[in-house]
């Protein structure tokens, strides 16, 4: 069983660091403003820690799966019973959100899907799913950052309203934005906030003596203006980071209001942490339900706060592998393989759970364990941009995914 | 005296931890640059009174994981015991959960770094202790790695740093890479030579992570004129050096151990010499060369101008320092005072911004509060410099841009409302002629003076670009 994660060999870069920050690519694409052409948003959600795909979208006309899963197993009846999808797959009862957007044709899951990795690291299997590389080892740069590259940038984003330059990261960025195109880094605030007189009075004294210190926190003062600026009154306290439920709705609400904004980024990633439920997973209820709401709760900020933008939008969700199929003596489950994928937003063609499903016979397990990956995630992101964006297939296949000639865009996962 | 209190807020600032209450910028007296060299002298040991030496602290982990095994056993066997109880009667409760018990390695780390800021706090310039974290973060470990780490960090620059600070680099050098904190944050403890005995057995392999870090990072520098075969060569050089683990009953648990089981046999070549030395003298002899390398001399020259002086570090005041270097065969003192000696250090304009733990240590100073271990760590983690934890071996930049982000500054002045808020009671006008005195701004007089409340004008003391900028 291997539940001392700590001791997992960690990669050169941040683990730690703003995880739970928004980071975003800091021009509009030039298209956006095309007459007629569509200002998609496009939003990547990272879940540290490998979500276990299992419980979050149930396979219950599986005959394994229950026997699999024991106590935790989610049930179609009873007091707190799974939300059905098709009839072979359930959701995840704390995920009402989802249901109702999969429902409204809005939401799709892609089940049994994994990057190209295949060993169980959480830092190389980060790694892996955020460089876009066949495998560990190349982290210079994140397929998101890429895509900026690979997109015209228009007009440079600029929460401060003086005109356009350079917005500094504040923290250090996750591997999936980090490259050559300038990204935007916003987090929420892990203290009680200053005083906006006391800004606006150092703001005074910085504009007198330091017009370099005066540029930087006039950005950051901004950044921060805009993540709070529907009915925030009050909100003075830190809600709890991003592996507690309150503080995913809290980022998702400080980014959705940064990418709505007319001038504000068009591609932006988070992350949310505490995915690595090796003891006591809970079942319909537990330790990996509260997570999942956050995860629902977060997704229904961006519907609402996205407002008339939200149709044009795709929030793709995912991890870097999954957990084992049976649960472990604990009551948990260790690093796997398959897992799920999440795409909810206007833009998606959604209501199906899209699956070519290996089975959870002993013989059908990846390595007699794990639930075995029909799809690669990389094939699935490369439709999601090539529809969304347009992005040629050759620069899909050479810039932002290297090396993945051989696994072809799935086409057609949003309109 | 106002020439003096200026030279006396740039002493405090670009050398020290700035000037406390009280006694202020006058506790320099009349020679601001004397009294930085001043602290050139014994170790800056911290007292080590219920603070574990290194083998205590991993000995103390070992069992705290036991425990923690142990009583996982017992909340499976309790479950297995209920869920059978369960069938019997058809009812379902809940599993119990597992009993909590207390990390040894968040309280060891938080008691650290409470007593490294207790140092800060009460050092008279803080030259030394400036100097103790140039070296740390020099020779970097990172938290995150594990709690192994995690519950050395503190010892390990508290056994390999501080001891050294003015002494010989290269004595330095040797104890930070025999300290079982860069054994493991490094991988050095589980590299084993192909052609040792451990190797040929069981096939087990080079590690070569530490000695790559060794050349690129700790001596002679990215283009310091060494190959991936001086790389590799070192490597087989220090196998075996490693930290005694919790089956081998004849050493104790958590001290570095020479295995020579995993020792390379043969005379490796690093940088065109051999070393046929016997066992653990292969290794030291070749970092002992290392050290006196002169891409070594101009490596840390250069980055010990860039941390006191400038982002762009002036070509002659570095060629000085790293002449000092060579000439004094690595003493330090000798290097130090090179660097304060020289006016061109005096001279450069403070465009330089002080870190975060600089800019907490200075504020908490100003503010004559103490510092308590859980909220100097969350501090410097929002202020994006958390304690020992680096995002990889190079430590953490140095350069004004790095530091004045926008969303850094947005930060620290949530931190300096916040710390302000924590110290009533004190006229900011009076604090800021005590702490900037001369150097103050009439802006910044202004700004504070004319400020809505006390808390407010020592915030904006707190942030204001004479209390920043070094």
């Amino acid at each position: 069983m291997s539940d001392d994660c700590e001791l997992m060999t960690p990669s050169r870069r941040a683990v730690l660091g703003a995880a739970g920050a928004l980071f975003a690519w800091s021009f509009v694409p030039r298209f956006a403003h095309a007459a007629g052409a569509r200002d998609c948003r496009f939003v990547t959600i990272v879940l540290r820690g490998a979500l276990d795909g299992l419980s979050a979208v149930a396979p219950v006309g599986d005959p394994d799966y229950a026997a699999l899963r024991e106590s935790i197993a989610l049930e179609t009846g009873g007091s707190d019973p799974a939300l059905p999808l098709d009839g072979f797959f359930a959701l995840h009862p704390a995920m009402p959100n989802f249901a109702r957007l999969y429902r409204a044709r809005q939401a799709l899951v892609v089940h049994a899907v994994a990057t190209g990795y295949r060993e169980r690291s959480h830092f190389d299997g980060q790694d892996v799913l955020e460089s876009g590389q066949p495998g560990p080892g190349r982290i210079e740069t994140g397929w998101l950052n890429r895509l900026a590259l690979a997109l015209p940038a228009g007009e440079r984003v600029s929460p401060h309203a003086a005109g356009a330059r350079v917005l500094g990261v504040g923290a250090v960025a996750p591997l999936v934005v980090r490259g050559r195109a300038p990204v935007l880094g916003w987090a929420p605030p892990s203290l009680p906030r200053a005083g906006d007189d006391l800004a606006a009075r150092l703001m005074d004294l910085y504009a007198q003596r330091d017009p370099l210190l005066a540029e930087a926190l006039a950005a950051g003062l901004d950044t921060e203006k805009l993540a709070r600026r529907e009915g925030m009154a009050g909100d003075n306290r830190p809600a709890g980071g991003p592996a507690d439920p309150r503080g995913m709705v809290q980022i998702a609400e400080g980014a959705a209001r940064l990418i709505a904004a007319d001038d504000g980024p068009r591609i932006a990633a988070l992350a949310f942490e505490g995915w690595d439920t090796h003891a006591n997973e809970g079942g319909a209820k537990g330790q990996l339900a509260n997570r999942l709401g956050g995860l629902d709760a977060a997704l229904a900020a961006f519907e609402r706060i996205l407002g008339e933008r939200w149709k044009d939008t795709a929030v793709m969700v995912v991890t870097e592998f999954g957990r084992t199929a049976r649960i472990n003596g604990t009551t948990g489950t260790d690093h796997g393989t398959g897992t799920v994928a999440f795409l909810a937003g206007g833009a998606v063609r959604g209501g199906r759970v899209v699956a070519d499903w290996p089975g959870l016979k002993e013989a059908q397990l990846h390595e007699a364990r794990d639930l075995r990956p029909t799809q690669d995630l990389r094939g699935v992101a490369k439709g999601v941009l090539a529809d969304l964006f347009g992005v040629s297939a050759a620069a899909l296949a050479a810039d932002i995914f290297p090396d993945s000639t051989g696994i072809a865009p799935v086409r057609g996962l949003v309109a | 005296m106002a020439i003096d209190d200026r030279h006396a807020h740039l002493a405090f600032s670009r050398f020290g931890l700035g000037a406390r209450a009280g006694a202020g910028l006058r506790a320099l007296g009349s020679d601001p640059r004397g009294a930085v060299l001043a602290e050139i002298g014994p170790a800056p040991l911290l007292p080590a009174d219920g603070l574990p030496a290194t083998p205590a602290a991993l000995q103390e982990l070992d069992e705290f994981r036991s425990e923690r095994r142990k009583a996982r056993q017992r909340a499976e066997d309790a479950l297995a015991e209920a869920e059978r109880k369960a069938r019997e009667a058809a009812v379902y409760g809940p599993p119990p959960p597992p009993p909590p018990m207390r990390n040894p390695a968040l309280e060891t780390y938080r008691t650290e770094a409470e007593r490294r800021f207790a140092a800060a706090q009460a050092a008279p310039v803080g030259f030394a202790e400036r100097l103790v974290w140039f070296w740390a973060n020099h020779f970097c470990v990172a938290a995150a790695k594990g709690q192994a780490v995690r519950i050395t960090a503190g010892a390990f620059e508290r056994e390999a740093i501080r001891p050294h600070v003015f002494g010989r680099f290269a004595d330095m050098l040797l104890a930070v890479e025999t300290h079982p904190a860069m054994l493991i944050f490094l991988d050095n403890r589980q590299s084993v030579g192909p052609n040792s005995r451990a190797g040929e057995r069981r096939g087990r392999g080079l590690n070569e992570n530490l000695a790559r870090e060794i050349l690129e990072l700790h001596t002679l520098g990215v283009g310091g004129g060494y190959s991936q075969a001086d790389v590799t060569s070192l490597a087989l050089a220090i196998t075996g050096w490693t930290v005694v683990g919790p089956f081998d009953e004849d050493h104790e648990l958590g001290e570095f151990f020479f295995n020579r089981n995993r020792h390379e046999p043969g005379a490796p070549k690093v940088l065109g010499r051999s070393y046929g030395q016997p066992g653990f003298e292969k290794g030291r002899a070749a970092l002992a060369d290392i050290a006196r390398h002169p891409s070594t001399a101009r490596f840390i020259a250069t980055k010990l101008v860039r941390h006191f002086v400038a982002d762009d570090p002036p070509a002659a005041l570095v060629s000085r320092v790293a002449a000092a270097f060579a000439d004094g065969d690595g003493d330090l003192p000798r290097v130090y005072r090179a660097l304060v000696e020289a006016d061109e250090t005096w001279a450069a304009p403070p465009a330089k911004m002080r870190t975060p733990q600089e800019f907490l240590a200075a504020s908490l100073r100003a503010l004559d509060r103490p510092a308590r271990g859980p909220q100097v760590l969350n501090l410097l983690n929002g202020l994006g410099q958390p304690l020992w934890n680096p995002a990889g071996p190079n430590g953490f930049p140095d350069s004004a841009a790095y530091w004045a982000s926008a969303e850094g500054l947005k930060t620290r002045l949530d931190v300096a409302a916040q710390l302000a808020r924590q110290a009533p009671g004190i006229d900011p006008r009076e604090r800021l002629e005590t702490v900037v005195g001369a150097a103050a701004s009439r802006e910044t007089r202004q700004a504070v003076a004319r400020a809505e409340s006390r808390e407010q004008g020592l915030a904006l003391m707190l942030m204001s670009p004479e209390f920043q900028r070094r």
